[in-house]
């Protein structure tokens, strides 16, 4: 039973990550109506980002928590300036083909510079050690990662869902021509959105970054995770997907442990399941 | 007259003879260095591997003999098909003799094929699977650096008589972790130690801490890690998180190179064990070799064995070569010639060269240093225990390779 | 997916004829291949990979479905043909039938699966159901893992055509790409591949007409799923080795790829497309790294300002259908 709770509490770590990802990419495509496949790509990026800031101008940690979704915000504004707009009035699809070779590009480029196996970066030292749950030894730095991207998430669902930005967002999503008749500038609010949405990528990359090791690569087979959890919560709704990266990750984490033979599987098991059950995704209304 | 006449007679099949071999033969080499050049391996092999091959050209001195030695190389991106046609293209079209490197074991499995197919040579360097010179062996083939069997023997014989009698395994959950495992296993219980427990991962794993809690919790001295590549760098890092060496667990990796100790530095990998069969701090000749080596290289590392195996394995080669007076453009022939010399070079030694293409030289166990003993960049090991030549690789009587003769 | 493309003009003889000629000059330029210093490998394994784009593209181009997992066809009936022929010892032909009938399976239970969802889901559940298949492939032992499983015979194809000898392993595959190129092209022009274009073009008129747009659909997907199995099969003998990159899915990024270079929704641009992407990775092997990052590079380009493709814009700029 103690080996459960322990579980239990791994999986949401995994769950944070997920959360992060999933939240940015419903955040996008109910603005831009775009999957943005060069999401696990930025979110490499966040994590260079914060080596770059550690290793080349010695800011530490806590600012790169804040500079380095500023900085990939940026780029993801550019790209949106100079590529994605372009693609407004088109099929969908165009959008995910795109981003795909972004993706590519970025991914490249970074593993023509800084090879395969990937950089140190070490947990800052207000978060190093651990406390003796009874139950576990838990790390400090992964009851870290749970409750600030906890806060991370609920922050981003009370800007979308309970202030007047978030108002004018949801308002542009359903009828762009209508908010801009009242005077509200729509291609800025898309590119802000999609700046966001990235944004919360790269947070997720610098969180990442002291678990697992800095690597071009690291976004590529999450993102297709993410992908799947994506599926089963449905886009439509800001706390669904949530709710649902959350608790994939604990699922995850269980099967871990019962079963850890089908641990990377199980995310894409669900989706099956779920798609035979109600195909609209859990939270999703008929697209 | 009788006798005259027959020695008349052979001395002109033997000129015969000679000429017609001399006709076949020149002194024109192309070597291909077929290798990852961007991907997972780069940094074991890659463009490093490609600089090493240059300078066994530069340093065996063959150019001031007559001889015309061309390097070129291309990345097999990890994938067999682009192996296999790049090898085809190569040794059909370029006229390519020698393909070195070839890590990823299964391109070196595919091109292996073509490679005895078309008659041509690899001398394989950084491919981990024993399968080479075991039931895939080849005529065609000689396998250099090292190969999963040796890791796991050497590791996990080392590791139990310096008192690492308890074992738990990580295993990779697909065939090459399953035997990393299976293989030290036997080892370890052969050698009077005992297995309490192992969980499969499934390949690139962002996430271990369930399955290190599982290991925490068996309370074994050595916690093995039967993976590769990313996740074993990844376990590394998360079980200095969770305190497993500070806890007074051992981590021993049973694939793990100078590039992924360089990758995570010293305060996360320190006091890890592992296997390899050479390091750029071993001796005198190897630490000018090295020097010359890094300061070619772009980022200026010290070689991995991988790119150690490719210098010395080429120079060997070259030996060959020269003791057949040409180049015959006869890859079992040449190959025939390595396994009949001794192999003597600045990296490995002494060694030789068995009937199955197996490079015989020592097995070294390391331990990674702490930041406290590390001197200076790259002085990552130090020296627990050697395992000789003739104990380190499979014997051929366990072989089920169909040159060797029982 | 709305293609812009002009094949949705009613198909005139005029157009007919064209491609008629086209496809005879395709082929004569095939045919000659082996007398013309070409290395044949190269052509070989392109045209699995053209054959396999042709099977894409019936699905997006015609069916409006972008499947971002089709290399799970490619690699499951790979695997399949590989295993037949090596671990049970059957013969070429048979080793084909059991590869095309596993990717049928795998097309039929994942279409089901993933027909549920449009546009971007449907995208988003195939590549998805190709990962899965990927975990699956690298831990069953029969794949052998990261080895694959290698060193498959050629051997004898109905006990007469000796597969081993390049020649005739050439016009082999050649026969086997002209008939599913055929059998394609022969698909889009039924009355079956006219409900598909209408379905792609607006879906609700199609339902409202009577049709039973789900059926159409699932059809479709099996219809191209079947056929890049029978690519993948063929691809194990020229290769002779089944590996989990023909799974993964930067492999099914470069069937979109293909397709997308040679057009979108025409005939003979994944063939084009197929060719230009391997030679580009043949010639560009030495670059290492940067390959890639072209690719990625393409993909853009292709996207914000060559939406046709090579096929697309020439046969735009001659008003003609290709």
């Amino acid at each position: 039973m103690q080996a459960l709770y322990a579980q239990l509490l791994v999986g949401l770590i995994n769950g944070s990550f997920y959360a992060l990802l999933s939240l940015g990419l419903a955040v996008i495509f109910g603005m831009l109506n775009i999957i943005n496949f060069a999401h696990g790509a930025l979110y490499m990026m966040g994590a260079f980002v914060a080596y770059f800031l550690l290793n080349l101008a010695g800011i530490n940690y806590w600012l790169a928590l804040l500079i380095a979704p500023i900085v990939v915000g940026i780029f993801g504004m550019i790209l949106e300036r100079t590529m994605l707009q372009w693609l407004t009035g088109l099929d969908h699809l165009y959008g995910l083909l795109l981003t795909f070779g972004i993706a590519l590009v970025v991914q490249g480029v970074f593993q023509n510079y800084f090879g395969s196996s990937g950089m140190p970066y070490a947990i800052p030292d207000e978060l190093k050690g651990g406390m003796n749950l009874g139950f576990m030894f838990l790390p400090v730095y992964r009851g870290w990662v749970v409750i600030f991207s906890l806060v991370v998430c609920l922050a981003t669902w009370f800007l979308i869902e309970k202030t007047r930005l978030g108002a004018y967002l949801r308002a542009a999503t359903e009828n762009p021509t209508l908010v801009r008749a009242f005077g509200i500038n729509v291609p800025r609010m898309i590119t802000l959105t999609y700046g966001l949405g990235v944004g919360l990528a790269a947070l997720a990359g610098v969180l990442s970054a002291p678990i697992n090791q800095v690597r071009p690569l690291m976004g590529a087979d999450l993102i297709i995770v993410v992908f799947a959890v994506v599926v089963i919560g449905g886009m439509g709704s800001i706390m669904g997907s949530i709710i649902t990266g959350f608790a994939l990750g604990v699922i995850e984490g269980l099967t871990k442990y019962f079963y850890p033979e089908a641990s990377n599987t199980v995310v894409f098991v669900l989706m099956v399941l779920v798609l035979l059950v109600k195909p609209t995704g859990l939270t999703g209304r008929a697209a | 007259m009788r006798n005259r006449i027959a020695s008349l007679l052979l001395g002109t099949a033997l000129a015969l003879g000679a000429s017609a071999t001399a006709m076949a033969q020149d002194k024109a080499v192309k070597i291909g260095v077929l290798t990852d050049l961007s991907g997972l391996y780069a940094d074991l092999g890659g463009p490093g591997a490609v600089v090493a091959a240059q300078m066994a050209v530069e340093d065996s001195g063959m150019a001031a003999k007559g001889w015309k030695l061309d390097v070129i190389s291309a990345d097999h991106q990890n994938k067999p098909d682009i192996g296999t046609s790049i090898a085809r293209q190569w040794i059909d079209v370029d006229k390519v003799d020698v393909l070195m490197d070839v890590l990823n074991s299964g391109v070196a499995l595919a091109v292996n094929n073509v490679v005895r197919e078309k008659n041509a040579v690899m001398i394989n360097s950084g491919a981990a699977t024993s399968d080479l010179t075991n039931a895939q062996c080849s005529p065609n083939t000689v396998h250099w650096t090292y190969d999963t069997y040796m890791l796991a023997h050497s590791t996990g014989q080392a590791l139990v008589k310096a008192g690492g009698d308890t074992w738990f395994f990580l295993t990779a959950d697909y065939a090459f972790g399953h035997a990393l495992e299976r293989d030290t296993a036997a080892v370890v219980v052969a050698a009077g130690g005992k297995v309490i427990g192992s969980v499969k991962h499934p390949l690139n794993t962002a996430d271990f801490s369930s399955f290190l809690l599982q290991a925490q919790a068996s309370k074994a001295k050595i916690i093995g890690m039967a993976n590769g590549g990313g996740d074993t760098t990844n376990t590394i890092k998360q079980a200095a998180e969770f305190g497993i060496v500070s806890g007074g667990q051992k981590l021993a990796g049973l694939l793990l190179f100078l590039s992924d100790v360089h990758s995570l530095g010293l305060k996360v990998a320190q006091g890890l064990n592992f296997t390899e069969t050479f390091y750029w701090d071993l001796n005198d000749q190897t630490r000018a070799f090295s020097k010359r080596f890094a300061e070619r290289m772009k980022s200026k590392a010290m070689p991995t064995m991988v790119q150690a195996g490719v210098y010395a394995g080429l120079l060997h080669y070259f030996k060959a070569l020269e003791a057949i007076g040409g180049n015959p453009h006869d890859g079992a022939k040449v190959v025939a010639k390595m396994k009949e010399l001794p192999t003597d070079d600045p990296l490995f030694g002494k060694g030789t060269i068995r009937a199955d293409g197996r490079k015989l030289h020592p097995a070294y166990l390391f331990e990674v240093k702490s930041p406290a003993e590390s001197k200076g960049p790259w002085d990552y090991y130090k020296l627990v225990g050697t395992t000789s030549a003739d104990q380190a690789f499979r014997p051929l009587s366990e072989s089920a390779c169909p040159l060797v003769k029982k | 997916m709305t293609v812009v493309t002009d094949d949705t003009l009613p198909v005139t003889t005029r157009a007919m004829r064209d491609e008629m000629i086209v496809f005879a000059a395709m082929a004569a330029l095939l045919v000659i291949v082996p007398w013309s210093g070409i290395y044949p490998f190269f052509v070989m394994q392109a045209l699995c990979f053209a054959l396999l784009a042709c099977a894409f593209n019936l699905l997006i181009g015609y069916g409006g479905l972008l499947s971002f997992g089709h290399a799970m066809f490619l690699g499951t009936a790979g695997y399949c043909s590989g295993h037949a022929l090596k671990v049970w010892g059957l013969p070429p032909e048979l080793g084909i039938i059991v590869g095309v009938a596993a990717a049928f399976v795998l097309s039929v239970v994942t279409g089901y699966i993933s027909i549920r969802r449009q546009g971007i889901y449907f995208a988003m559940i195939t590549l998805a159901l190709s990962q899965l298949l990927y975990f699956i492939y690298l831990q069953v032992p029969f794949t052998h893992g990261e080895d694959g499983i290698q060193g498959i015979p050629q051997d004898h194809l109905f006990g007469i055509f000796d597969l081993s000898k390049p020649t005739v392993l050439y016009y082999v595959v050649l026969l086997g790409f002209l008939g599913g190129f055929l059998l394609i092209y022969r698909i889009i022009n039924s009355p079956f591949g006219e409900v598909l274009k209408s379905i792609r073009e607006n879906e609700q008129r199609a339902i409202s007409l009577g049709y039973r747009t789900d059926q159409y659909k699932l059809l479709a997907f099996i219809l191209s799923g079947t056929l890049a199995g029978f690519a993948g099969s063929l691809k194990v003998f020229v290769a002779q080795n089944a590996s989990l990159t023909d799974v993964h899915w930067s492999m099914s990024g470069e069937i979109v790829l293909m397709t997308l270079v040679g057009g979108l929704g025409t005939i003979f641009g994944p063939v084009v497309g197929a060719f230009v992407i391997i030679a580009m990775q043949q010639y560009l092997a030495s670059f290492g790294q940067w390959v890639t990052v072209i690719q990625g590079g393409i993909f853009v380009i292709c996207v914000l300002t060559f939406r046709r493709g090579v096929i697309g814009e020439i046969a735009h700029y001659f008003r003609r259908s290709l």
